[in-house]
């Protein structure tokens, strides 16, 4: 880990969220919002956890915001009144923001990342399959259903 | 010099700010869903800077939960998504600010 690279991802991701958050079109929005999310994926490479930086490229980049660039095209109509700002959000996020920022600078933490071994698919993959196999099963289950309810949402209603 | 624990506390702390602040000054629906992201993506980036400063990170709890919260966080992306649709096509606007039919 080292601390220009830390630095300079951190710059490339926080631009990016805050131009997902402010960019007064939607379809610019959403691709800020792909920026910010490789920029993630960076830090979990940058901390030694290659397969959830993988994980968040293919859910995130790959699939979730792919589905919200169809959902801006299909509620594409309603474009002209987006650009609102409440500036109310903003104290509210400051304050919020201000406050952890105290939390954590008065909390004492270990400084150091001790060494380890790299983490590999392998390992991950059987405490997957012998710790967590339960919980693997339920997310699983919550996954098809929560698919199957969205794919009902939308359905068209019979007339 | 290393980056240490505190930074990467800030650092998604700043990025649960953005998130916090797209969810609530912002009107449109699709907007609180980028917003609900970040907030996620934030709480998920905690896990694993604390698995990595563990003193025990032999054990791969916080990288196990990370990945159990990208694949609910998938599943409600997809499911707000859908109900953004649904709410479209009903009241032909995205408008939070217009979906006042609960309103006393």
């Amino acid at each position: 880990m080292s601390a220009a690279a830390f630095i300079v991802i951190a710059i490339f991701m926080l631009a990016g969220a805050v131009a997902a958050a402010t960019m007064p079109r939607l379809i610019h929005a959403a691709l800020s919002l792909v920026v910010a999310f490789i920029g993630i994926a960076a830090f979990y490479f940058l901390l030694g956890a290659e397969f959830v930086g993988l994980v968040q490229i293919f859910v995130y980049v790959g699939a979730v915001a792919v589905l919200i660039v169809f959902t801006i095209l299909l509620t594409r109509r309603d474009q002209e009144n987006t650009s609102g700002f409440n500036w109310g959000g903003a104290v509210v996020a400051i304050a919020v923001f201000s406050s952890l920022v105290w939390a954590i600078l008065h909390t004492r933490v270990s400084e150091a990342a001790p060494q380890i071994d790299p983490l590999t698919v392998k390992r991950i993959g059987e405490v997957l399959m012998t710790n967590y196999v339960w919980p693997l099963q339920c997310v699983g289950l919550l996954l098809t259903a929560a698919l199957i309810g969205a794919l009902i949402l939308v359905a068209e209603e019979k007339r | 010099m290393t980056p240490s624990l505190t930074g990467f506390l800030i650092l998604s702390a700043a990025l649960f700010c953005i998130g916090l602040l797209a969810a609530l000054s912002r009107r449109h629906a699709i907007f609180i869903l980028i917003g609900i992201e970040l907030m996620l993506a934030a709480a998920n980036v905690n896990f694993v800077a604390f698995w990595r400063f563990s003193p025990e990170p032999t054990q791969p709890t916080g990288v196990i939960v990370a990945i159990f919260s990208i694949a609910i966080a998938a599943a409600e992306a997809a499911v707000g998504l859908a109900l953004v649709i649904a709410v479209y096509r009903h009241y032909r606007t995205t408008n939070v600010d217009k979906l006042d039919q609960l309103k006393g």
